[in-house]
């Protein structure tokens, strides 16, 4: 295990100058993410031009994981349709979970910074607290679009 | 006061480089580096002689208790009821019959919750904490208040981790029905003078119920001299087995009692029509208990006992001192809980660096520490923090330990800080 693998340079720049950090009022749609025993809590809004996401930013606290993954993620996601975003979901759990992970890091861009938390098990909850967040987050705004 | 100036204590007197070879998980690599376990609050390590008694028993004297005229069954008996003896010495309990066996200091607070508190609340009723609690000692409170539409008082406490005695004599009172207090905090090593605690609680009547989970491991405990009414601990936290642990309660308070539990082992007899309880201690221990459980924590009390609770103590306050000393000369830690009266807990937290990155980079390097709220989340809200990294020190302990601890510390901070 190498520490330097896990806090690559990306992960703490992002740590000590997270992106997109603070509130967005009024959001169209906005979750939060607590993992209790760690502490990490954070709170994802986003806004939405359509199907996309046109801004998103993020508040909270916790480790540098769980504050750069989600930094990472807010800037990732800007101008992704849903569908884009639940590709960039599927890899990153990839990454994070998966030894022999088959993803094409072009497609990951800097959040292939985070395929270094899958040696360290028990830190991959940090950092996809905010992936999951932003799931929910997106699951409530299309909420209106219910046929029922 | 620089990191070369921290005097290093006088050790001689006490063998600790002999009493590591007693424990042999102590003696192994993790992540490539020799294991500095620091994490003893939560669970303490066993030496072989704790591994080798339940061994032994299992070995040759297993067999149920109190049942059989068998000769197994006669010597697991006797070494089960053999180990009370031996816990009644250790706290000096006046008879083994104020020595109930339970899983542990959870079990045995949720016991005298439902058993002495629950039949004796009424609606209005008080129990009082403090805010430095456990949660194993606030929500089988919360249970009972919410059973009896009784409720729940805390004494605050400072910024350095005491417990607010002035504001103790102001919520104790009439409607004061049992005062519950940790020994020791587990989250910031606070030693609380229950002394004076308990003191005033008799003059009003109030019987105590002491948290002694952090405390057995580390001082003498003599319950009567503390002279409370109830005082709870667990095993794993003081070299012996998990699964297990103890209540001692105050005779005519525990005959008073109704059973918790109902099973065999804590009957007479029963038809029926009538069941006629067990006398005590058995009156609490229903089914078949955890034998050698039992058997491994009297080992663990004779091995404790054949170093002696004031050298362990003596010990493990210059390990503190020196472990203070040298975390303070680290730029942004801040130690959480500065108690003039501390155990060999230091809480802390780094700035700019999270709990759980400390964590993980200590590993790296072979430390062991605790990290996140400690299972006493109101502390964490009172000193504002999410959690803190825990180092916890035993009599196994080193200096160089400490040394290891604080390099490893100097490596987060280059790394994150």
């Amino acid at each position: 295990m190498d520490l330097k693998d896990l806090y690559r340079d990306v992960i703490v720049d992002h740590n000590r100058h997270p992106r997109n950090f603070g509130r967005l009022d009024p959001a169209d749609a906005h979750a939060d993410g607590y993992n209790p025993l760690c502490g990490d809590r954070l709170t994802i809004y986003v806004n939405l031009d359509g199907d996309r996401v046109s801004e998103a930013k993020f508040e909270g606290s916790g480790c540098a994981i769980s504050v750069a993954s989600a930094s990472l993620l807010t800037e990732a996601v800007k101008g992704k349709s849903r569908a884009q975003v639940q590709e960039l979901f599927d890899d990153v759990h990839t990454v994070l979970t998966q030894h022999d992970a088959n993803v094409d890091a072009s497609r990951l861009g800097k959040l292939a910074a985070l395929c270094g938390v899958r040696e360290f098990p028990a830190r991959v909850k940090c950092a996809s607290l905010c992936w999951h967040t932003l799931n929910a987050a997106l699951d409530r705004a299309t909420a209106p679009v219910s046929t029922e | 006061m620089s990191a070369a100036s921290v005097p290093l204590p006088r050790t001689a007197n006490f063998d600790v480089a002999r009493i590591r070879r007693d424990f042999p998980i102590l003696d192994q690599q993790v992540n490539g580096k020799p294991l500095v376990y620091l994490d003893n609050a939560a669970s303490s390590q066993r030496p072989r002689a704790v591994i080798e008694a339940i061994d032994y028993y299992y070995e040759h004297d297993h067999a149920n208790v109190h049942r059989g005229v068998h000769t197994l069954s006669q010597r697991a008996t006797d070494a089960y009821e053999g180990a009370r003896e031996t816990i009644r010495g250790f706290i000096n309990a006046r008879s083994t019959r104020e020595v109930i066996y339970v899983r542990g200091t959870t079990e045995a607070i949720n016991l005298v919750a439902q058993s002495y508190a629950r039949p004796l609340l009424r609606p209005g009723d008080e129990i009082l904490i403090s805010a430095l609690e456990h949660h194993a000692n606030i929500v089988p409170w919360q249970l009972v208040c919410q059973q009896t539409g009784a409720q729940l008082k805390v004494i605050p406490i400072s910024q350095t981790g005491e417990v607010d005695f002035a504001a103790f004599e102001r919520l104790i009172g009439p409607r004061t029905r049992l005062l519950a207090l940790a020994h020791i905090s587990n989250a910031l090593g606070t030693i609380v003078p229950v002394e004076r605690f308990i003191a005033r609680a008799k003059e009003h009547n109030v019987p105590v119920l002491l948290d002694g989970a952090q405390a057995v491991p580390h001082s003498v405990v003599d319950v009567q001299a503390l002279d409370c009414d109830f005082y709870c601990f667990s095993a794993h936290k003081m070299i012996g087995p998990t699964g297990i642990g103890v209540l001692y309660g105050r005779e005519s308070l525990l005959e008073a009692m109704p059973p918790w539990q109902g099973g065999g082992d804590m009957i007479l007899s029963v038809t029926f029509e009538k069941t006629t309880y067990n006398q005590l201690p058995w009156k609490f221990e229903a089914g078949t208990p955890h034998i050698a459980g039992a058997i491994g924590l009297g080992a663990a009390i004779q091995y404790l006992q054949g170093i002696g609770m004031e050298r362990i103590a003596a010990y493990e306050h210059e390990l503190l001192q020196y472990a203070t000393a040298r975390l303070a000369c680290i730029p942004g830690l801040r130690i959480i809980g500065t108690s003039p009266q501390k155990a060999s807990v230091v809480s802390f937290t780094m700035a700019g660096i999270h709990p759980h990155d400390i964590g993980t980079i200590l590993d790296t390097e072979g430390v062991a520490v605790r990290t996140g709220h400690h299972c006493a989340m109101p502390v964490m809200d009172f000193f504002e923090v999410p959690a803190t990294a825990r180092a916890s020190l035993s009599f196994y302990n080193t200096f160089e330990e400490i040394d290891r601890l604080v390099a490893a510390l100097e490596h987060a901070r280059q790394l994150l800080g």
